[in-house]
């Protein structure tokens, strides 16, 4: 398949609508700065539409432009995770054919993260969007730890109930913060030599599934992911592991 | 715009709230906490920290290890009779000396001093707030809804430049938000700090800082600018008194945020926050509550009385604690699901219902942010309609919707797009709250007056089961909190006789007369 460029309203037009806001004063030079700043970017023709001072010595500026490369769709594998659609009742049944016992999944935003929002919307009974929370499903056992919950207490809380699955929640970050704290659970898992008993998991709206797998996690759910998209994931998971003789300890 | 509502209903709602308050009030004055009496060891002139990096007020409330139910004060005090300052005192028990407790003949001098010394900072506090008086006079108040924003750098001194672009960019009241793990930590941390995670530590120091910043631009901006920061979390009085001194204007400071969103203990809570919100009431401070948490957790098209219960029940702690009505914040929120067909209309009738229940109060109003998603189009487009909702229904604090809530902490231009849609929609829309009225037996006056019914019954249910079974049970935001579980309860101790406190002893009988002001 050929490359493609952005669509604006006519297909190969490239257009992209930008906005950015440059440390300079919003005076005469400011469009052409606009400007300059796009084309040493890479971008084509560049048009400033919108300026206006942020601040003193702060302009910020709405932007067209034309992209200068396009991509090939050929070359790209997924970053969101192929979960299966499958229902609620279809997710309880599959664990309940194939594993036998409830899945134990046992979830927590970590570190510095105070923000129960994402592992709530997941775990709480009563989910969103119209999707039941894990909780609700009679062939999960789901443990919600809550907001800042140290890394090290949730190895001992995983250990200590046997779960399948670490479920884990980053909101809120601030200077990759939430990749810090991502690291530190894989590493603790890793260096305990525990990190091959758990699927690891994690959500937040700034992860993707490729970004977690970078991190060493098994899996990423970004924003929108809903309840039964993450236990169908799991579910799935856990019985192909299981089949393969990969999950040695509730086995 | 005004609404039908049924005056005996409110009238009962009132009440039913102060009787909420009274054992929760009973079980505050038979107790103390660490919190509490490091506050008294700061608003003695106590700061600094040791060679361990320990503030000393820590080091002082530690030293006196199981006699925290007698209070700081008076071995405190004692050991100044020398001549001493408690700083001082402060410093030599950091370096080994023991901090004992008075010898009877001792007390009488003790309590001379100690009493002077809180009257001493009681002076204190009482010019800051004539100060703010001052400079309210001579650059003015904004109209209202005042236009509230954040910054959350991490870095005090990235805040300081962030809070004076937003200031010239429109904002009235700057708030720094605090690193997200700063309500679990048991001190305040000292001086300024450039290093923090989703917010910047709250440290008087850094209080300092940001309101020079807004002290330089007012000036510039002609009118008054507020400064927030939040006595809530583990040192809800401290985080008061650090504010008292430095002249902040608003502090988040609820009742039960700490107990239900960052599961503190409730006795603890409940004991700190009667005196945080003493210091605060004292100081000028205008209190915000957290109520807009409650809707986070539980869907707001069915917890909207929730909202509005525990409005009655923080106006009735604050009322009690000596804040007078002009000064209590209450706080409700935009969260109903954008999806839902009639969402705005909901979301005006509870505005409106809580702005016509509470007249006096300057209401704090939040955006959404639960529903809000990666898309910052309609992010901002959400946030036109709360700012719609905000002008039209007469609040008073609208903290502005910004565009990539649920993405990252604000960008400078982010902030400016707020504040430009925000002053828009308020020129545009001011004259619509003298305007409308609710059609009678419309959609929307129905909406309010259930609403109220609801709150009317769950403080019903409340009253009856007591304010420590009601938070046990969940009914506050689906949260439930035992009474002897969470964060912080090693630090509370029954009151002794002989506890001595002399803010407490200065402050208490002036608190009625305060909240009727």
């Amino acid at each position: 398949m050929p490359e493609i460029v952005p669509y604006g309203d006519t297909l190969g037009d490239g257009m992209v609508q930008l906005s950015f806001t440059l440390p300079a004063p919003a005076d005469a030079r400011a469009r052409e700065l606009g400007l300059q700043f796009l084309r040493n970017t890479g971008f084509l023709e560049p048009q400033i539409v919108h300026i206006a001072a942020a601040d003193r010595d702060m302009t910020f500026y709405v932007a067209y432009a034309r992209a200068a490369r396009g991509v090939d769709p050929d070359e790209i594998t997924a970053s969101e995770v192929e979960a299966p659609e499958l229902s609620f009742s279809q997710i309880n049944a599959l664990i309940e054919r194939e594993l036998g016992r409830r899945m134990v999944v046992i979830g927590a935003a970590i570190e510095s993260d105070a923000h129960t929002v994402g592992i709530d919307a997941i775990m709480n009974m009563k989910g969103f969007a119209g999707d039941y929370g894990l909780e609700r499903y009679p062939w999960i056992e789901a443990v919600n730890l809550g907001a800042q919950v140290p890394c090290e207490r949730l190895v001992r809380e995983a250990q200590e109930r046997r779960a399948d699955a670490i479920l884990v929640s980053q909101v809120v970050t601030q200077k990759q913060v939430h990749a810090r704290q991502l690291t530190k659970l894989v590493d603790l898992l890793e260096a305990e030599r525990l990190r091959d008993r758990y699927l690891l998991v994690c959500g937040g709206p700034r992860l993707s599934n490729t970004f977690a797998k970078e991190l060493g996690y098994d899996a990423g759910f970004g924003p929108g992911s809903r309840p039964s998209h993450v236990a169908a994931w799991m579910a799935r998971e856990l019985v192909a592991r299981a089949a393969a003789g990969e999950q040695p300890q509730n086995a | 715009m005004k609404l039908e509502l049924d005056s005996g209903l409110v009238a009962e709602a009132r009440g039913l709230a102060d009787e909420i308050a009274g054992p929760v009030l009973e079980f505050a004055r038979a107790h103390t906490t660490v919190a509490i009496e490091r506050t008294v060891a700061r608003l003695f002139g106590v700061d600094g920290v040791d060679d361990l990096g320990v503030p000393l007020p820590n080091v002082l409330v530690d030293a006196l290890g199981p006699r925290l139910g007698k209070g700081l004060a008076m071995p405190l005090a004692a050991a100044c009779a020398a001549g001493r300052t408690p700083q001082q005192v402060a410093e030599a028990v950091a370096a080994g000396e023991p901090l004992d407790d008075p010898p009877e003949e001792m007390l009488p001098e003790a309590r001379r001093l100690a009493a002077a010394l809180a009257e001493e900072a009681d002076a204190a506090i009482l010019a800051r707030r004539a100060e703010r008086s001052r400079l309210i006079e001579q650059y003015g108040d904004p109209p209202t809804p005042w236009i509230y924003v954040i910054v959350a750098t991490g870095n005090i001194h990235e805040d300081a430049r962030q809070a004076q672009a937003a200031a010239r960019a429109g904002a009235d009241v700057v708030a720094v938000i605090r690193s997200t793990a700063q309500s679990l930590i048991d001190y305040v941390p000292y001086g300024e700090t450039t290093e923090g995670f989703g917010g910047t530590y709250a440290t008087q120091a850094n209080f300092r800082r940001v309101r020079a910043a807004l002290d330089e631009v007012m000036p510039e901006v002609g009118r008054y600018l507020r400064l927030t920061n939040y006595a809530s979390g583990l040192c809800m009085p401290e985080i008061a008194a650090c504010g008292a001194m430095e002249r902040l204007d608003m502090m988040l400071n609820d009742s039960m945020y700490g107990i239900l969103f960052r599961d503190i203990n409730p006795q603890r809570t409940f004991c700190d926050q009667y005196v945080s919100r003493m210091v605060n009431g004292r100081a000028g401070i205008i209190i915000n509550t957290g109520e807009d948490n409650y809707l986070t957790t539980a869907p707001g098209h069915e917890a909207g009385h929730t909202v509005v219960a525990s409005n009655f029940i923080n106006r009735a702690l604050a009322l009690a604690a000596g804040i007078p009505e002009p000064q209590i914040g209450l706080g409700h929120a935009f969260e109903i699901d954008p999806d839902r067909p009639g969402q705005l209309m909901e979301e005006w009738a509870i505005a409106l219902l809580i702005r016509e229940l509470f007249p006096r109060c300057p209401l704090k109003y939040m955006p959404p942010t639960k529903h809000v998603t990666g898309d910052i189009f309609r992010t901002q487009s959400l946030g036109t309609l709360f700012n719609l909702v905000g002008v039209a229904t007469g609040q008073h604090i609208q903290l502005l919707s910004i565009l990539t809530e649920a993405v990252h902490t604000p960008f400078l231009s982010d902030r400016m797009l707020a504040i430009q849609d925000a002053r828009r929609v308020f020129e545009a829309a001011r004259p619509l709250r003298d305007s409308l009225q609710a059609v009678p037996g419309g959609p929307l006056e129905q909406r309010a007056q259930l609403v109220l019914r609801q709150a009317v019954d769950l403080l019903g249910q409340v009253a009856e089961a007591g304010m420590f079974e009601a938070v046990e049970r969940g009914w506050f935001a689906d949260t439930p909190r035992p009474r002897d579980g969470g964060r912080g309860l090693e630090g509370v101790a029954q009151r002794e006789p002989g506890y001595a406190n002399p803010f407490l002893e200065l402050w208490e009988p002036t608190l009625a007369e305060a909240a009727s002001a």
